[in-house]
């Protein structure tokens, strides 16, 4: 052997001098590379096909090793497989099976020469050929190819048959009228005695049977045959597999077949069938108790397996199962809770699957504590996906599963704090939209707040600041239920809100503000009582405000509401303060702020606190946020003016009160199709000139006490109903307060959501959970909804422009991940080629008397549609349509010809499934 | 001079023989562990160019410092395409433990409904990508009958010859797997097929070494 140098400039390089020379190279891969790639350009032109092939070779190795693009090279790898020689030729058409496809040009070239190859005598070549065909057959190589593709599906050579076969599968695919030619053939090869060709034309059949099961249901006794007779384990795994395709389409084959597969389960030995086995039972025949039952006891012996492939695989076999039959999960569940903490991702996610799907309400409590825990223990990843399916499994379905929300809350905040979690996003949606939805959780949702916002800790947590703008926005929102409001604002305004993303410092102020007005109102309140000595009449309102959460100018007009009665108790002058403590308890601490009140100093000190606070943020470059700091500082300073000692102007109070009662209206949920599902009232006319609103508002609130899902038809009374009051009692006020309600709608836009989303958003829903629903079972959710529809339908009423983003979340978060679980992903992947296939196959079948296939179908399925060069048949069929024996004295009649060595239990019974099937 | 590590086979011989009953014992071979990655930059959707479903979407053997050594993709795909699937693969199974299942989810490298299952021989990776008509532990047994094969064939199969025979690796491959779908389990046959093709081509070759050698002088 020459030296690598003399080899350079003497010879031409082989493969194996290229691959030292990579391995030996110090200038670096990707220049020698390029130098070989240049050296190659240059060989590949030589007339001499030798020196041309092995260019060629080197670069398929580069290409496929080294990623060197080859496709200039095709026309060269064409010249290269119609040299005689066989290594060149197979060095030509790996090259080509690499790198031609569809866009190729010169594809076209090759028809010819593969013609020539798929008739040569030598095998070899023949199966270089097929090979080729089959890895870049396009519809025309198809089309022209298939006549010797057909011819060589009958050739003596196994070795030959057998890939002939193989690609049969391309040749469907690309030319569905293949199928009038070969499909017979196809199925006569069903019946063969080798090995090699049965496992090969089954495994075409289960591809083709997968994208199209239902035509493929004639062919169940052949199947079946195999499914009974056949040994090799590829196969059998194969006809489960079309098995599980054709058995949900006709439940007598079902009947027929699940006996045989049992069979296997117990008799088989090898894991990959078993397992084969039981994916089937519980994916197809999950009907059957006694096929249900072993397959579980199958999958417990996968559990406790010590490999982990088995484990995984059984715990997957669990999930697939766990919808129908959830006992199978249960019974597992020490070993499933066991593999949380398992070494491999794979079985932890998969048993972190099955803890979730065996949530129920009466264990949501002990399973999520388990779940936490673990998630402490976790890595980062796994962590978040235990978070995660906690929270989508407990929104599913709008908190079906959580009776008790306090805790529900309380979790929430848990799982905000554990440190890798990153879910902030669904956990602020989740905090919103409870807080929405169940009110009476709004005390505990601001507790959680609360010490979410005043914790400094968590405001450096890029993660958490999501959570935190919800806590933020709770806190504003529902301020009525905070035990220290003015502790609530300093920690909205503390210095390390400066490491918060602008956008969410926006909330903090304009939580902030809320607050502010809050605290005002009640002062002011408290001023009037102690002044006007009605104080009674005025707490009543009050509370009424308060516990319904509603605006005020809207509760006056609706004083049919149970919660309201409620609110109007305090109104009897015989009770007391205290008693209304006793009454609010529930409810939360407004009582006790109550009592506690509002001094002048402290509503000064407030001020002070938040002018100091946004000062330097009214020269923030952030537009949104100067803003608001600027809005807030100059509201300040109004009051300011206007309170400057004990005495309080009339004009200052009512300011506030606008602003209290603009922030007041309670921002609920409505569903989604509720415009859509109320039948319109009798008196409404919705196209009509909305000049008589008055009347139409009186009507409005009894029917808005039907049920939630009647949701709001009231669009447009909604806004009457709000403005009107307001225009009556104070039309001076009732343009300033609405625009004040347009402002913090523009503000927050974050929670609002275009008014006519809201229609086509959330229906789907059962009724949200409405407050009395966390002391109540779910299912009397609904009837509760009812029951209390009066304070639910205020809420929605008013919500007609209020925030569903949530439930958007949350409508993606939860069906996505249940339902995305297979069904029809099969259905991606089909071309839509193969359903021409199909398409064709039945039009040809009925025209070809000898397709066996085609008299199935003719004496069953379509007996009424004769083909006339099929009388025969159709005679036959039409009679034997119901009597058992004739079909099989037909069928076995057809059949003995090919299979006469079939066992005999086996003849008499594949002719009694079409009869099953059709 | 280059110093690779043999690699120890140990052999089980199970599975799709038909001759031989199927009793796999999964656990015994040396497994390497992946991390479920879920990265969707790269999805493989078949879906793009709709193009029929292949039961075998690709086989690959990397090497555990992430070099490809065999790589052949069942649907035509870009250079560059192939390279970063190679690279993600490989960014999973690297991150994998020591004895966790030889399972990984592909879904985000390979599009929907994939599956990958690999076995980690010495220094080598050998992964398959199919789709739901396969069986998961045949697609495991099916690894083992084609690096049982690769064995047979180079006697104590290394990463070497693996690199040395770039296309007795696929001639051996193509007898196995057939565009995309599986036509042969039984290694012995397999070998019959190679030692065949591996008889005509050297039978090829020497004959035309002579004219070979003169053309390439002529050409020079």
């Amino acid at each position: 052997m020459a030296s690598p140098s003399l080899m350079d400039t003497l010879f031409q390089r082989s493969l194996d001098d290229i691959i030292k020379g990579l391995r030996h190279q110090q200038t670096g891969e990707s220049p020698f590379i390029s130098k070989v790639v240049e050296e190659i350009r240059r060989e590949i032109k030589s007339t001499d096909l030798h020196t041309k092939s092995i260019a060629l070779q080197k670069l398929t190795y580069l290409n496929s090793i080294h990623f060197v693009d080859m496709s200039w090279a095709a026309f060269h790898a064409i010249e290269c497989i119609s040299s005689p020689n066989f290594s060149h030729k197979k060095i030509g058409y790996l090259a080509i099976s690499l790198s031609f496809n569809e866009s190729t040009s010169v594809i076209l070239l090759i028809t010819n020469q593969l013609r020539k190859d798929l008739k040569s005598n030598n095998e070899f070549e023949v199966s270089l050929a097929l090979d080729c065909l089959s890895r870049i057959g396009t519809a025309d190589l198809c089309r022209d190819l298939t006549p010797e593709v057909f011819t060589l599906m009958t050739s003596s050579k196994v070795f030959v048959r057998k890939k002939a076969i193989g690609v049969i599968l391309r040749v469907f695919g690309k030319y569905p009228d293949a199928v009038r030619v070969c499909f017979k053939r196809l199925v006569e090869c069903l019946d063969g005695t080798d090995s090699q060709i049965v496992s090969a034309v089954i495994g075409v059949f289960c591809e083709l049977a997968s994208k199209d099961p239902r035509s493929y249901l004639p062919l169940a006794p052949e199947f079946y045959r195999i499914l009974v007779d056949s040994r090799n384990n590829w196969v059998l795994i194969k006809v489960l597999k079309i098995f599980s395709k054709l058995a949900p389409l006709e439940p007598r084959l079902a009947k027929r077949v699940v006996e045989p597969i049992c069979e296997h389960m117990r008799r088989t030995g090898a894991k990959s069938l078993m397992f084969e086995c039981i994916r089937t039972v519980v994916t197809s025949f999950t009907d059957f108790e006694s096929a249900v039952k072993l397959a579980v006891a199958k999958i417990r012996d996968f559990l406790v397996d010590d490999d982990s492939n088995l484990k995984y695989l059984g715990l997957h076999a669990l999930s697939i199962i766990a919808p129908k039959h959830l006992w199978a999960v249960l019974e597992n569940k020490e070993v499933v809770i066991k593999s949380l903490s398992d070494d491999d991702p794979n079985v932890k996610l998969e048993s972190l699957r099955l803890v979730v799907a065996m949530v129920s309400e009466s264990n949501v409590v002990e399973i999520c504590r388990v779940l936490v825990n673990y998630s402490l223990k976790a890595d980062p990843e796994f962590c978040n996906e235990i978070l995660g399916s906690i929270l989508s499994k407990c929104s599913q379905n709008v908190y079906e599963i959580i009776v008790d929300f306090d805790w529900y809350v309380s979790l929430l905040e848990e799982m905000s704090r554990i440190p890798h979690c990153q879910k902030g996003e669904e956990i602020e949606n989740q905090l919103i939209d409870i807080g929405m939805r169940v009110k009476d959780v709004r005390p505990e949702l601001v507790r959680v707040g609360r010490s979410l916002l005043i914790d400094p800790a968590l405001l450096g947590n890029s993660f958490l600041c999501r959570i935190l703008c919800a806590a933020a926005w709770v806190c504003g929102e529902y301020v009525e239920f905070s035990r220290n409001p003015v502790e609530l604002v300093e920690a909205l305004l503390q210095p390390r809100t400066s490491l918060l993303p602008p956008s969410i410092r926006t909330v903090y102020i304009q939580s902030a503000f809320k607050i502010l007005i809050f605290c005002l109102h009640s002062y002011l309140l408290q001023k009037e009582n102690i002044g006007n000595d009605v104080a009674s009449e005025v707490l009543g309102l009050k509370s009424q405000g308060e516990c319904i959460g509603n605006s005020a100018l809207v509760t006056g007009k609706a004083p049919a509401c149970q919660e309201q009665d409620e609110g109007f108790t305090p109104r009897d002058p015989n009770k007391s303060y205290e008693d209304l403590s006793i009454i609010n308890d529930g409810d939360g601490q407004t009582s006790a702020l109550l009592e506690k009140g509002f001094t002048h100093e402290s509503v000064i000190n407030l001020l002070n606190l938040i002018e100091v606070a946004l000062g330097p943020l009214s020269g923030s470059y952030d537009v949104e946020l100067q803003e608001r700091a600027q809005n807030v500082l100059g509201f300040v300073d109004l009051i300011k003016q206007e309170i400057p000692n004990h005495l309080v102007s009339k004009r200052a109070s009512k300011i506030v009160d606008l602003v209290h009662d603009a922030f007041n209206e309670e921002l609920g949920p409505v569903s989604v199709n509720a415009q859509e599902k109320v039948p319109i009232p009798d008196g409404l006319m919705l196209k009509e000139n909305l000049s008589d609103l008055e009347a139409i508002c009186g009507n409005v609130q009894l029917p808005s006490t039907i049920s939630f899902s009647l949701g709001s038809p009231f669009g447009e009374s909604v806004v009457a109903s709000v403005s009107i009051p307001q225009s009556k009692e104070e039309s001076e006020t009732s343009s300033e307060s609405t625009s004040l309600l347009a402002e913090h709608r523009k503000r927050h836009g974050l929670y609002y959501l275009p008014s006519d989303n809201k229609e086509s958003l959330s229906n789907d829903y059962p009724p949200a959970n409405d407050p009395k629903s966390s002391d109540n079972t779910n299912d009397d959710a609904q009837d509760l909804v009812k029951l209390t529809g009066q304070s639910l339908l205020t809420k929605k009423r008013t919500s007609h422009a209020k925030p569903r983003p949530v439930v958007v979340k949350l409508d993606e978060g939860v069906v996505a991940p249940i339902i995305a679980k297979k069904p029809d992903t099969n259905d991606d992947l089909l071309s839509d080629a193969v359903r021409d296939i199909l398409l064709v196959v039945e039009k040809p079948d009925l025209g070809n008397p000898s397709s066996r296939r085609s008299k199935h179908r003719s004496h069953g399925k379509d007996k009424s549609r004769k083909s006339p060069d099929k009388k025969k048949s159709d005679e036959i069929g039409d009679h034997g349509d119901k009597g058992k024996q004739k079909s099989r004295h037909r069928h076995s009649k057809h059949k003995s010809k090919q299979r006469a060595e079939g066992p005999l239990n086996v003849v008499a019974q594949t002719p009694v499934i079409p009869d099953f099937l059709l | 001079m280059i110093k690779e590590l043999k690699i120890l086979f140990l052999f089980f011989i199970f599975s799709f023989l038909p001759k031989i009953e199927l009793n796999s014992q999964f656990s015994r071979y040396s497994l390497k562990k992946l991390n479920l990655r879920r990265d969707h930059r790269s999805s493989w959707s078949l879906g793009d160019s709709v193009k029929e479903v292949k039961m075998i979407k690709a086989v690959m053997a990397i090497n555990t410092q992430g070099k490809p050594r065999l790589t052949k993709f069942y649907d035509f795909l870009t250079v560059e395409k192939q390279q970063e699937l190679i690279r993600s693969v490989f960014g999973v199974l690297c991150s994998r433990a020591e004895n966790v299942s030889n399972f990984m989810e592909a879904d985000s490298i390979f599009g929907p409904d994939s599956r990958l299952v690999y076995k980690h021989y010495a220094t080598l990776y050998f992964v398959f990508v199919f789709d739901t008509s396969e069986n998961e532990l045949a697609v495991l047994d099916l690894i083992q009958v084609f690096v049982e094969t690769l064995d047979k064939c180079f006697r104590n199969v290394c990463e070497l010859d693996i690199v040395y025979n770039y296309s007795k690796l696929h001639t051996i491959l193509d007898e196995i797997i057939f565009g995309g779908q599986v036509l042969e389990t039984s290694s012995s046959e397999v070998m019959k097929a190679v030692e065949a093709i591996s008889k005509l081509e050297s039978s090829s070759n020497s004959i035309t070494l002579v004219p070979k050698t003169v053309s390439g002088w002529r050409n020079r």
